[in-house]
């Protein structure tokens, strides 16, 4: 293997986005030699499209505010299914790591007083989101980047880790290719972080990019981590629905934080409608309330609808469009224009602006919007420990949306870029602690790179069916199958074509040269979304009940029993495993005002 | 079901030829939908970079019809319907395959640049109006058009000495960042060059954030560099209080 290229570093992080810069920032802070291995250029990851903020509870806008109030509602958004110790750091960290990115640069909407101004959405009881207009995403991952490049970490560009390598039990680095020139490079560590994002790609109408092929939840799975809730898949409410161009791309929450309404073909402001009894006591319920709330009213009225936790959105909307109130191209009518004034809508929602008049010829301050669900956020993912972000393999962690247990049953928005920070940043600590414990490097071993390469090699050339097609009848397979609401035999059936789909993926062939070929990285990546398809499908099907985002026509109900187990899978010998295990007790100190009234 | 032709640019490193593949149109059809239904029924192995799909991230630049843009952003149905649409890669950068090239010059230019330094024990108040600026130039979203159109890069290749309007840009955000304790203007004057900028503002026109890079980024920059750095009676009065150096 003398011809390998090949790089050593004590940590490796996959994946550079929110999460995976942060937590390289944080292991080279502790004075360890940090690899950014990233799929895209640095600064594209799926970060940048994030829109409406980052919650954390600064109280900035209601001083009532706090980490206990935000505790609560995460674990309620999760239908108590969250990893609790999670929920908790997150909530008490958020603040400070807003703070810091402040520090590094990022510049922040400002309130009356000049300090960074907070945002509501839904599932948050207070105004909580820092944001900056609808581009929050690309102020959070432009500060890192630039924060980052001066703290000596190695970074690399368009470069796709394929499979990670082990000595023993533990993590030993990974084989990686070059897109660019279709050739490998070995890298040598001592932990790996992953922070890969979710798993979207499986479906057609989707908010996520081409990465998102749940490359690292498959790693983990294959190198022996557990997983979990991958049963839980968001969507989210809001995605444009007309033309078929861009059927699937993200509006964001932040409409409906800003006051936007939603309205069904006949005018009734349906949320009313849809009031969940553990929300009721926290919303509106009639127009005149909600409104006075939009318009400043905060401590008398209660909040709109609209801002009800996303599961509940999500199925609302899907109803309406299912019974005939839907919207001409089959969703329903998002309003701002009749809310709010157009330079207050320009100011505040300043992409959406442009992404509807560009791409749909709509002017959302003059008209309002159609929009339905779209494939969104993975919870589920690689089981990690709360404190530290260590998978079950040593040596390997992993951070923000391919991890699972924060979010529960269900992710509130603005949830997730504080996610990322917080625990990026504990993956970081936690790498860079398990490397100082180490007593011996792990040593690569040759044959696991030979057979890495050569597999990811055998489809090119191969006289196969084409890796574009499997992939798209997988999307509009799990699109009817796995998608907001779900019965046993559609899963069942789900189950049964993902295995026909892995049967043409092992056979997939593309032409070319080794020379940045998408085709030969989508027939690769096609192995990793098919084993995240399989894991949300079997899990989904052994649920027998509906909680959060997971809803199952056939048992509709939230059952008790199911309040206390975690769907972990696992790989054993070759076979899916999937089995309960007890979600993690809640303190009793907490358990009051998660499930009382008052934080 | 109406068709269009696509005219791309196919090859390595520069050496190729452009290439015709019809493809079936759809309402609302963006530049990238055709290319990605190339790319899924007849060339798999078809290079080109893109992410959000939404012009929000910056990687789908290239040249249609001479004219550089997002493929996201621009619709179908906006270009002469019945001749072909000529799709090239960046011009300014070097080629790898079809309609990627090689931009890693940009993230060498932006580590040359000092970090945000903001100043200690100021606390951290600052008005909506006193940040509105610098908002506007953290909008950028690193497509690098304004790197391709600009001719200092594009006819003169002057990529060793010259930063281009991205990091112009860059550095207004941070010099005219409230906190910020400053200090590039000496990095600006000689390494990123912006004297050789001569203000015709083809960056300001092809900027899909529409932000007005000439008027308020660079222009600004170069007279705080003349101040600095040629203004005799400020040398002067520097000398006499000697803070100059």
């Amino acid at each position: 293997m003398a011809e390998m290229e090949t790089k050593e570093h004590d940590v490796i992080v996959v994946g550079a986005g929110g999460a995976g810069l942060r937590a390289a920032i944080e292991a080279s802070a502790q004075g360890l030699s940090v690899g950014l291995v990233c799929k895209s250029l640095l600064g594209k990851a799926h970060t940048v499209m994030a829109e409406g903020g980052m919650a954390a509870a600064l109280a900035h806008n209601r001083p009532e505010d706090n980490w206990k109030v935000h505790f609560r509602d995460t674990m309620r958004g999760g239908k108590f299914l969250n990893n609790a110790r999670m929920a908790l750091l997150h909530a008490q960290e958020a603040p400070d790591r807003v703070r810091e990115l402040e520090e590094w640069g990022a510049v922040f909407d400002r309130t009356k007083d000049g300090r960074i101004n907070q945002r509501p959405f839904g599932g948050h009881t207070y105004q909580r989101l820092a944001h900056v207009g609808d581009r929050t995403g690309l102020e959070m991952i432009r500060t890192l980047q630039d924060h980052g490049v001066h703290q000596g970490i190695a970074v690399y560009m368009e470069c796709t880790v394929c499979h990670l390598l082990k000595d023993g039990e533990r993590v030993a680095g990974a084989v990686a290719y070059w897109r660019s020139t279709g050739e490998f490079v070995v890298f040598r560590a001592k932990a790996v972080v992953l922070a890969t994002g979710g798993t979207g790609k499986a479906w057609k109408v989707t908010s996520n990019s081409w990465e998102y092929t749940g490359d690292g939840h498959a790693l983990a799975y294959l190198a022996g981590a557990d997983l979990i809730d991958m049963e839980f898949q968001q969507f989210h409410p809001t995605g444009m629905v007309w033309p078929p161009s861009v059927r699937g791309t993200l509006v964001t929450e932040g409409v409906r934080g800003e006051g936007g309404v939603l309205r069904n073909s006949t005018g009734r402001r349906f949320m009313f409608d849809n009031i969940p009894p553990l929300f009721r006591a926290d919303t509106a319920d009639t127009e005149e309330e909600a409104n006075r709330w939009v318009m400043g009213d905060r401590t008398k009225n209660r909040r709109p609808p609209e801002l009800l936790t996303r599961d509940e959105v999500a199925r609302a909307i899907r109803r309406e469009v299912k019974e005939g109130r839907g919207s001409p191209h089959g969703g329903v009518f998002l309003d701002i224009a009749s809310i709010r004034d157009p330079d207050y809508i320009r100011r505040k929602l300043p992409s959406m602006y442009h992404q509807f008049k560009e791409l749909a010829g709509v002017d959302i301050t003059r008209e309002p919007m159609e929009v339905g669900p779209t494939c969104h956020y993975a919870m589920g993912g690689v089981r990690v420990d709360a404190d530290t972000a260590a998978s079950t393999v040593p040596g390997l962690f992993a951070a923000g949306e391919v991890a699972g247990g924060l979010h529960g049953a269900n992710r509130l928005g603005g949830n997730s870029l504080s996610d990322l920070l917080v625990f990026g940043r504990r993956a970081g600590l936690g790498a860079a602690e398990y490397c100082k414990s180490l007593p011996s490097s792990p040593q690569i071993d040759d044959e696991q790179v030979k057979a890495a390469i050569a597999a990811a090699l055998a489809p090119l050339g191969r006289q196969g069916e084409n890796p574009y097609t499997i992939q798209n009848d997988l999307q509009e397979m799990m699109d009817r199958n796995v998608a907001i609401v779900r019965v046993e035999e559609e899963l069942k059936g789900a189950v049964d074509a993902i295995q026909r789909f892995k049967g043409s993926a092992a056979k997939a062939g593309v032409g070319g040269t080794r020379t940045y070929n998408p085709g030969w990285h989508l027939a690769l990546d096609l192995g990793n979304v098919l084993l995240c398809a399989e894991m949300v499908a079997r899990a989904a099907w052994m649920r027998t009940e509906s909680r959060g985002a997971h809803t199952r026509l056939d048992h509709p109900k939230s059952e008790d029993a199911w309040s206390k187990v975690n769907l972990v899978i696992r790989l054993e010998g070759k076979e899916m495993r999937i089995v309960k295990e007890p979600v993690p007790p809640l303190p009793q100190e907490f358990r009051d005002y998660v499930h009382g009234d008052k934080a | 079901m109406r068709e269009a032709t696509i005219r791309l640019f196919r090859g390595e490193q520069g050496q190729g030829k452009t290439v015709d593949y019809t493809i079936e149109l759809d309402e609302g059809m963006v530049v990238l939908d055709a290319v990605h239904q190339i790319q899924a029924r007849q060339a798999p192995d078809l290079a080109c970079r893109w992410n959000c799909k939404a012009g929000k991230c910056g990687s789908c630049s290239a040249e249609m019809n001479g004219r550089p843009g997002l493929m996201c952003m621009k619709r179908m149905d906006s270009f002469e319907e019945g001749k072909p649409l000529v799709v090239h890669p960046m011009r300014t950068f070097p080629h790898i395959k079809d309609l990627v090239t090689d931009v890693s010059w940009n993230y060498e230019v932006n580590k040359s640049i000092p970090p945000f330094r903001p100043r200690e024990g100021q606390p951290r108040i600052a008005f909506q109006e006193d940040v509105d600026r610098v908002q506007e130039f953290r909008k950028c979203i690193e497509c690098f058009l304004c790197q391709d159109v600009c001719h200092v890069l594009r006819d003169h290749a002057n990529h060793a000495r010259f930063g281009g309007p991205r990091f112009f840009v860059r550095a207004a955000s941070l010099e005219m960042h409230p906190w910020d304790q400053g200090g590039r203007l000496g990095l600006l004057k000689d390494s990123l060059g912006i004297g050789l900028c001569n203000i015709t503002k083809c960056c300001t026109e092809v900027c899909p954030e529409h932000i007005t890079i000439t008027d308020n980024a660079i222009i600004p920059l170069k007279e705080r560099v003349v101040d600095r750095f040629f203004d005799p009676l400020k040398m002067l009065w520097r000398r006499l209080r000697g803070a100059g150096k």
